[in-house]
């Protein structure tokens, strides 16, 4: 369970957070929606404490973060798996050592079974065949999908995901969409998605936050979500309205 | 997974980071380590000539006064500002890089230690290499000024062999040595800093990898007068 409560931040003299509360369920699946700038990515530095709050704390399984030592914080951050918004590919590595690292640097596999294990989550986000090429040889959408694969090569019980599926195209976005849902159902992971796209929102998540104007604006299950009658969230919502087919709503 | 053997599993991947390093400020920098050595050796080899032109001088001065230059001041600090531009300003514009990328995020957000990961194998190499860029130098610079001398003529290789070996100090290669050590220090530990807090894009990469180079000459000028009043 991950615990945000009454977090306050901003950046020299700007407030990027202004008490964010929220709780997440184990094996929930969490979304995160709001405006571009609305501070998403910087609530979820704070989960692994790369960004730490001015005021409030994050319990991470009812430890606050905060207050453990950078080792204790190290084992915390273990159990996650985090997909930045940029990718954060390891540009001197190819795409296959990119999601081999954590496999090589947390467990004992030999050679073999990670070559196995690298072209299973790479098959996983379709790319099954760009292994030896650099981050810099790959599409933007590659890129992503490679910082996924890294992301949730070692199974971790917690995984973070900053705009899964921004800059892809619709189909590879459901098929992502179906990725992360599969890895929460099958594997019991607690997930965290933040996302302009009530697409996968709709499709993937059990619970939603909305942060607008650096606030907690609204925050409940998926249900309550499209029965809300609160303003902003529903014209935040029907911007997105073109991309919610009939199909996606089940 | 116990928590030694993940610490053992680190340690392997430290270790591999600083065999890299190793390679790519101390092997890969021989070449213009040496050019430069190889001709400071021999335009001081003929200056002094020119100076200490004089039938009352014997000519086997000049390697006595060309080696112990090269052993205790120039192969220090040319390799020094050799190494300021071309490892200083790599380090930096590659942890800038990575830092305004959120890779050093990234490997933060595996659990692992990033200073660990990134500046300390990079420290190590360069206080390793830099003392033996520093000896290839004092070679190739000797063997600069002596192929200077028999070209123009001024003195014979073995006159000029007698000559540094009669006025030899002890002293001067330990003294190029340990500058070469505190320089190596510098060089990477500054850089690292500056890079592993960039901030502000490609403009903030850029700016970190001038700053890096600029500081790294200006800290070894500085530590060279330092340890020359210090230590002689
Ligand atoms: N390290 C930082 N230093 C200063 N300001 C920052 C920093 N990180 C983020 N900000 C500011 O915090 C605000 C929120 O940024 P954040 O990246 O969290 O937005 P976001 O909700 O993720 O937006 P997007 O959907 O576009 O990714 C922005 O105004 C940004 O300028
Ligand atoms: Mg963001």
């Amino acid at each position: 369970m991950i615990q945000i409560e009454h977090v306050y931040k901003s950046f020299s003299g700007r407030t990027v957070l202004h008490d964010v509360s929220l709780e997440i369920s184990e094996g929930c699946t969490q979304a995160i929606i709001g405006q571009s700038g609305s501070g998403k990515s910087v609530l979820m530095k704070h989960l692994i404490g790369l960004l730490r709050p001015d005021r409030g704390r994050i319990l991470v399984n009812q430890v606050d973060i905060g207050q453990i030592n950078y080792s204790e914080l190290r084992e915390v951050r273990q159990q996650f798996g985090v997909l930045f918004q940029g990718g954060a590919l390891f540009d001197s590595m190819s795409a296959f050592d990119n999601v081999a690292f954590p496999l090589r640097t947390f467990t004992r596999k030999t050679d073999q079974e990670i070559q196995l294990e690298v072209q299973k989550c790479l098959d996983l986000v379709q790319l099954s065949n760009i292994g030896l090429k650099n981050p810099d040889e790959l599409s933007g959408g590659m890129r992503k999908r490679v910082a996924l694969a890294r992301a949730i090569a070692l199974r971790p019980r917690y995984i973070l995901y900053d705009e899964p599926t921004s800059g892809l195209d619709p189909e590879t976005s459901n098929a992502i969409n179906q990725l992360i849902k599969g890895l929460a159902d099958r594997l019991d992971i607690t997930s965290v998605v933040i996302t302009h796209d009530m697409h996968s929102v709709l499709s993937i998540a059990d619970h939603v936050a909305f942060i607008h104007n650096s606030r907690m604006h609204w925050n409940g299950s998926v249900d309550e979500l499209q029965d809300s009658d609160d303003e902003i969230l529903r014209s935040f919502i029907t911007a997105n309205e073109y991309r919610i087919g009939p199909s996606s709503s089940s | 997974m116990s928590s030694a053997f993940k610490s053992l599993r680190e340690m392997k991947m430290y270790r591999e980071n600083f065999q890299t390093e190793l390679i790519r400020i101390g092997i890969d920098s021989i070449p213009i380590v040496s050019l430069a050595a190889a001709f400071s050796g021999a335009v001081t080899t003929v200056q002094t000539a020119y100076q200490l032109v004089s039938p009352l001088i014997p000519p086997k001065i000049i390697g006595a006064v060309v080696v112990p230059s090269l052993t205790m001041e120039l192969a220090a600090v040319v390799t020094g500002f050799i190494l300021s531009g071309r490892v200083g300003a790599r380090i930096a514009a590659e942890l800038g890089t990575m830092r305004v990328s959120e890779q050093i995020d990234a490997i933060e957000a595996m659990g692992l230690n990033s200073v660990g990961f990134l500046i300390v194998p990079r420290v190590l190499a360069g206080i390793v290499m830099v003392p033996v860029l520093y000896i290839t130098a004092c070679l190739v610079g000797t063997f600069g000024g002596i192929l200077a001398a028999e070209l123009t003529g001024v003195v014979t290789a073995g006159e000029f062999l007698q000559g540094a070996r009669e006025h030899f100090d002890n002293f001067g290669p330990y003294f190029g040595l340990i500058k070469a050590f505190v320089f190596g220090f510098l060089i990477t530990a500054v850089s690292c800093y500056i890079g592993y807090y960039t901030h502000g894009g490609a403009d903030g990469v850029g700016r970190s990898t001038t700053r890096a180079a600029v500081m790294s000459c200006v800290l070894i000028l500085i530590a060279d007068l330092v340890l020359a009043v210090l230590l002689l």
